[in-house]
């Protein structure tokens, strides 16, 4: 079983959860991040004086995936988020040992089917 | 402003040449002008109030308002009790009697209260006493809120409202005994409509000695001088204050009229009214376009500055015949308040709200504006505001340095980083957002 992790847009969220919904992944968890890769921060400007802002709003998804669903579930979120502009963030993978559905306590790839 | 009216008054009791309104009449509808009028700037401390709450940070929110609603009811009890009488009661020329404290009604208008036969006598006066008294007070309210904002996140609570009561007790109404009051000023001529120096420039010649003794927020401005703009919390909040200003105006500028018993009144009142609304439009569209010509973006906050600048600008002289200059004057006013925004940051005087920019700068570019295109002598205008200048610098920074070394005038910056909110009130304006 995987973690898959990836770092989208914010306003890719929406995209992102269709396209796990229609592959039939059952659960996602999204939290609000900030960060900087390669597109670094910008500049903004408040009463005439520029400044740098330099951690960017980001969006961390969280999916459990079952192995042989893996390629698959990388390549749905990549569609569904990929703009082709710098920005488009990051998809790790984790090896997770093992998982539990807390109300009926079964584990593994059960847990998450 | 009292003075003015017994001018006019004297000018058309003396000189009608149309069905003379009855006296009781122009009474009633003087009366009305100064308590609706009143109203609507009294409506103004909560415009500033929002303004002031945009601008600031989510932890300096309660800390602002507490000062806005605490300076207001101040400027009522010590203008009561000094303020009034200082600047209109028994005024030579540099300042009125304590014979006016504990201002109540006249003698004759009780006895009216208590069933005397005196209407006639009563209407002779033109206006009630109470409500020039009112109209007065809200007038003094406004100069210390310009403080307000220009000081906030960092002046202690107590000692701002320390410093409030020696503006709205003193040094506000020594410069009004000068002006409205009747003093050397008013002698010579100084023409100030509703107060773009006597309010505007006396509370932001304040608001910028605030500004210098307390220094600039943490953070702010860097040893390599480069500028960390600290960006107000809510703009909504922000825009609301400022359209409430905008409302309020035009009881501030169209009150100050000071009568509407006649057709001549009531329709230099409309003049007013145009003028002081087409002023504030020229203010916001020159830094709207200003903005977005240095800036290369509009910057939201400039144009709320713009909207003030053009209100303040216009306040001298709303009473020209040609609408058209009001625009003019609004607009320069805007212009100049934008370039003041920059400038204030290259001096490092942290003005939270753009107080002084919008208050002074502007206040003492339409006082000029009057010499320019109004009927004022402009060197007579210039005297009034350098008068203003050598008048409230030094008062209010004795006042300031007294209060920083005494109780102390900033908050430490252990405080200041808490927040005021949490340093010195009992609580955060939005406890459930953390």
């Amino acid at each position: 079983m995987k973690l898959v992790t990836a770092i989208i847009k914010p306003d890719k969220v929406e995209a992102l959860r269709k396209s796990l919904t229609g592959i039939d992944i059952q659960g996602l968890t999204i939290l609000e991040a900030k960060g900087y890769g390669r597109q670094k921060g910008h500049t903004e400007m408040y009463r005439g004086a520029e400044y740098e802002v330099h951690f960017l709003p980001k969006s961390r998804a969280e999916v459990l995936v079952d192995d042989k669903d893996l390629e698959k579930v990388i390549t749905t979120i990549s569609e569904a988020v990929k703009t082709g502009k710098i920005g488009d963030g990051k998809i790790f993978i984790t090896e997770v040992s093992d998982i539990i559905r807390i109300r009926t306590g079964e584990r593994g790839a059960e847990a998450i089917s | 402003m009292k003075f003015t009216l017994f001018l006019i008054s004297a000018l058309f009791v003396s000189n009608v040449s149309y069905a003379a309104v009855d006296p009781e009449v122009a009474y009633i509808f003087n009366t009305f002008l100064f308590i609706f009028s009143g109203i609507l700037v009294m409506f103004m401390a909560l415009g500033f109030a929002m303004l002031e709450a945009g601008f600031v940070r989510k932890k300096n929110t309660s800390a602002i308002l507490l000062k806005n609603i605490a300076l207001y009811s101040i400027a009522g009890i010590s203008f009561y009790l000094v303020g009034y009488s200082l600047m209109y009661v028994d005024v030579g020329s540099y300042i009125g009697s304590l014979g006016g404290m504990f201002y109540n009604p006249t003698v004759d208008e009780l006895a009216l209260l208590d069933g005397a036969d005196n209407v006639a006598a009563i209407a002779d006066t033109g206006y009630s006493a109470p409500s020039d008294w009112f109209f007065q007070m809200v007038f003094c309210a406004t100069a210390v809120s310009i403080v307000s904002g220009a000081c906030a996140e960092r002046i202690k609570v107590w000692p701002f409202l320390i410093f409030a009561v020696i503006m709205t007790g003193l040094i506000y109404p020594i410069f009004g005994a000068w002006t409205w009051g009747g003093g050397w000023l008013a002698e010579m001529g100084f023409s100030d409509f509703a107060g773009s120096t006597i309010v505007h420039s006396v509370g932001g010649w304040a608001a910028l000695v605030g500004c210098i003794i307390l220094g600039a927020r943490k953070g702010k401005y860097a040893a390599d001088g480069s500028v960390t703009p600290i960006a107000g919390a809510n703009m909504p909040l922000a825009t609301l204050g400022t359209f409430i200003l905008w409302f309020g105006w035009f009881g501030f500028n169209g009150g100050s009229q000071l009568a509407m018993g006649s057709a001549f009144d009531v329709l230099a009142i409309s003049i007013v009214v145009v003028n002081t609304n087409l002023a504030a439009c020229g203010g916001v569209v020159v830094a709207v376009i200003l903005s977005q010509i240095m800036f290369k973006k509009i910057d939201l906050t400039i144009a709320l500055n713009g909207a003030i600048a053009g209100l303040v600008a216009i306040t001298a002289g709303p009473d020209l015949q040609n609408h058209f200059t009001s625009i003019v004057v609004g607009g320069i006013g805007g212009a100049l308040t934008t370039f003041a925004i920059l400038l204030l940051d290259k001096l490092k005087i942290d003005d939270v709200v753009g107080a002084i920019p919008a208050h002074l700068v502007a206040g003492i570019w339409g006082t000029l504006a009057v010499g320019i295109f109004g009927g004022g002598d402009f060197f007579v205008q210039l005297t009034g505001v350098l008068a203003a200048a050598i008048l409230v610098v030094p008062l209010s920074a004795i006042f300031f340095y007294i209060l920083k070394g005494t109780v102390g005038l900033r908050v430490s910056e252990e405080e200041e980083a808490m927040g005021l909110d949490k340093a010195e009130l009992t609580g955060e304006a939005y406890p459930e957002f953390k």
